[in-house]
């Protein structure tokens, strides 16, 4: 039975540089999927393609059994579907840490203004941010902004959450309120799928550790199997590498 | 005569004003009814140049470079005195006023779309991944950012678009230019110019001044 989000031989390429190659993953609800793997790897490829900010060219992937699709009605649904968070935020910065959350909720769902910052207000406070509600973004710090851009991706309710190393430009003193956050997500059985250079957080919070390399994934177990007794010898020597740096 | 009476006749001044006054009005008409059409015109050659088809992407280009090589004097001549041959015959204000709009489109179109690249990727992709449509994504997230942005380079053209309405007074248009130059005839004596100028310079002006706070400002806001 394929997972809630199921990709099956995934291959992209830009030009000549194969991205991925034939990338298979099942999903389930609830799950909470980690991705490891050194830079150029195509962890965050690949979570790119799951929400078709990247064009796959082989391959399919499904999500709650609706196809990723670039046509518009496919697309609208995967997107309102599987919520992202980005390693450089992208809060809109012409707009109050409110309004940011506010938008998608009023444009996509079609909210009342009225119930949109009801629900806005609600998931500020979840992560902990509800007294900066008038403020911009950049008035927060890094930290902030971060658990915004969570309380923007989960006002719109998704029935999955993608991070694209959600803590790689923060300040190390600001990493762990955002894994703070994500890791009540992960209680609160949120499907959620992390490109992670966090190993701490992937030991403790993930049901299973994906390993990437080149394109391909290497291994994939639960954190126990991958962090304590690695089958692969790449996967070793990145753990060994980022472990003991 | 001294030339103070013959450029600065404060008699002359007095008698022509009323004139003068009147041809700054057909000129601030004209001005501001080219500026507004041009500018909506650029925005749309502008998100034709950066998301239409193909084809049509190439004609945009075409246009924007095509009018931005035409001297305006060219075209104002050809639109005036040329298209009635095909029986299209414009009053020197509407004639005036296509080719300001025109030729202001095709730089506001290369404005809007300078500002609109200027505006990172992930303002793009966070807009996309929340699921807004193209349109939400312009008009909430990007235009908005966007038009910060081209502030000073659009009030740059809007004094441009002044300063050129100046050329309508070749088709007998009775904007400010052309008054003073038929109440200098009037009254033999070129004091009514330099009152246009001096007219032009306070509407202007402070324009100038603008852009310049503008850009300063702009310049301390990006770091």
């Amino acid at each position: 039975m394929p997972g809630f989000i199921s990709l099956k031989g995934v291959c992209k390429a830009y030009g000549s540089f194969q991205a991925l190659h034939n990338v298979d993953l099942d999903v389930a609800e609830g799950e909470v999927v980690c991705i490891i793997g050194p830079s150029g790897s195509g962890k965050s490829t690949l979570v790119r393609c799951i929400n078709l900010l990247e064009r796959y060219q082989q391959g399919e992937i499904s999500i709650a059994g609706v196809k990723v699709a670039p046509d518009r009605d496919h697309l609208a649904k995967v997107r309102a579907n599987v919520g992202m968070v980005f390693q450089s935020f992208n809060l809109f910065p012409h707009l109050t840490v409110k309004r940011n959350v506010m938008l998608a909720p009023m444009r996509v769902r079609k909210l009342k203004a009225a119930e949109a910052e009801t629900r806005a207000l609600t998931l500020l406070r979840r992560v902990g941010i509800a007294d900066q509600a008038e403020k911009y973004p950049e008035q927060l710090s890094g930290g902030q902004q971060q658990r915004v851009a969570i309380a923007r991706a989960l006002a719109m309710e998704p029935r999955a959450l993608l991070f694209d190393e959600p803590t790689s430009s923060l300040d190390p003193e600001m990493v762990g309120e955002v894994l703070d956050v994500m890791r009540n997500l992960a209680k609160a059985h949120v499907t959620m799928i992390v490109v992670t250079h966090e190993m701490g957080f992937a030991r403790q919070v993930a049901d299973r550790v994906i390993m990437m390399d080149g394109g391909r994934i290497i291994e994939t177990g639960t954190p126990k199997e991958i962090f304590d007794r690695p089958r692969e010898q790449r996967t070793r020597d990145f753990l060994q590498a980022v472990l003991t740096h | 005569m001294d030339i103070f009476t013959t450029f600065f006749n404060g008699r002359v001044l007095v008698e022509t004003l009323p004139l003068l006054l009147m041809g700054l009005e057909v000129t601030i008409g004209l001005g501001l009814a080219s500026i507004v059409a041009g500018m909506v015109f650029g925005l749309f050659i502008a998100l034709v140049r950066l998301y239409a088809a193909t084809p049509f992407q190439v004609m945009a280009i075409v246009y924007i470079d095509i009018f931005r090589s035409i001297p305006i004097l060219v075209l104002l001549i050809i639109v005036y005195y040329a298209l009635p041959f095909i029986g299209i015959r414009l009053t020197s204000f509407w004639a005036a006023w296509l080719t300001l709009t025109l030729i202001s489109g095709a730089y506001t179109a290369e404005i809007f779309r300078a500002g609109i690249e200027a505006i990172p990727k992930g303002q793009f992709e966070g807009s996309q991944a929340l699921g807004l449509n193209y349109f939400y994504m312009m008009v909430d997230v990007i235009l908005p950012q966007a038009f910060k942005i081209v502030i000073p380079p659009l009030t740059n053209n809007c004094i441009n678009v002044m300063k050129d309405t100046a050329l309508a007074s070749v088709v007998a248009m009775p904007d400010l230019l052309k008054q003073a130059t038929q109440a200098q005839a009037l009254a033999a004596n070129p004091t009514p110019l330099i009152g246009a100028a001096l007219i032009y310079i306070a509407m202007l002006w402070p324009l100038v001044a603008l852009v310049t706070r503008l850009e300063k400002r702009f310049k301390a806001g990006r770091r």
